[in-house]
């Protein structure tokens, strides 16, 4: 039914580039995901049902790669050859891991403020900045493209991944806190 | 996966959590983190005149393994001499809380945190 051995970009037709225009990554990945619907091939043979199941995935994987910001850098990189530090590799930024420390400290000890929703919501916009301004620094390693810029896009997707981390357990604060009304 | 009754223990009641004044020059401090899972370490030693570590204290956001081992090393260091602090593997730690396979890495970044707090002491005897 379709090639799976064409890469993300190739698949919803969008050049091979960090910047994404998401209004078009949506509208067709909708389009894709129209075509190999499973539901279209309830009447076909059992061979067409599964490939349909299998395009369908693959586009579903595709689409959830491509929208993240973190989950593209980690792709492009791959792409290029260079992949992305993951597993045991540590990050050597002190100055780095210092402030997401405080960062941190300043999530544990907002619980028991007086005023813990104005101070989660500082930290979130704070937060949401820093992964803004990290993902700026991508679009312009991965536009340089050498080897130095990727090595550097490497590290800088390890940052974003420290912020994805406290950004989830900001927002797990902010839920626990709701519930407790 | 369940954890061992170790890393419980060190995870209700972690040995040597604070933080020493990472200015002072008798003070080493190791930051270390691990992208993948998020985790954050902080490991601080305290050395004497004569290469000994007198102290150490941790902080460490992350899960429970990563909290055992680096509370369970700070309990190790204390009383060693650099060099002996520096032949500690992740292994052992590893092996004293019967990690599961999976939660090794937690073990490495404490390796890797008391290496680099020694690192950072002895820049600091290096000026």
């Amino acid at each position: 039914m379709f090639d799976f051995s064409r890469n993300y970009f190739e698949l919803f037709g969008l050049p091979v580039d960090y910047r994404v225009d998401l209004g078009e990554l949506s509208l067709r990945y909708r389009e894709l995901q129209r075509v190999v619907h499973p539901d279209r091939f309830a009447a076909a043979g059992a061979h067409s049902q599964r490939l349909s199941l299998q395009s369908a995935t693959f586009v579903n994987e595709a689409y959830a790669a491509l929208k993240d910001p973190l989950k593209r850098a980690q792709y492009l990189l791959e792409l290029k050859g260079a992949p992305a530090g993951e597993g045991n590799q540590t990050l050597n930024d002190p100055a780095f891991l210092m402030q997401q420390m405080e960062l941190r400290e300043v999530l544990a000890e907002l619980r028991a403020a007086d005023d813990p929703f104005a101070r989660l919501d500082a930290l979130l916009r704070d937060i949401d900045a820093m992964i803004k301004n990290e993902t700026a620094r991508l679009v312009v390693q991965f536009d340089d493209g050498g080897a130095a810029q990727l090595a550097a896009a490497a590290s800088t997707i390890q940052k974003m991944q420290f912020l994805k981390k406290l950004q989830a357990e900001a927002e797990a604060v902010e839920a626990e806190l709701e519930e407790a009304g | 996966m369940s954890y061992s009754d170790k890393v419980i223990d060190h995870y209700e009641n972690p040995r040597n959590v604070g933080v020493l004044d990472k200015e002072s020059t008798s003070v080493g401090t190791g930051m270390v983190g691990a992208p993948a899972c998020g985790d954050v370490m902080r490991l601080q030693i305290q050395v004497n005149a004569s290469g000994v570590i007198e102290d150490a204290k941790f902080k460490t956001y992350g899960c429970g393994s990563a909290i055992a081992s680096s509370s369970l090393l700070t309990e190790w260091v204390k009383g060693k001499t650099l060099d002996e602090a520096r032949l500690i593997k992740n292994s052992e730690i590893a092996e004293e809380l019967a990690l599961p396979p999976v939660k090794v890495h937690c073990s490495v970044l404490a390796e890797d945190a008391i290496k680099a707090a020694i690192a950072d002491y002895q820049s600091k005897q290096g000026k």
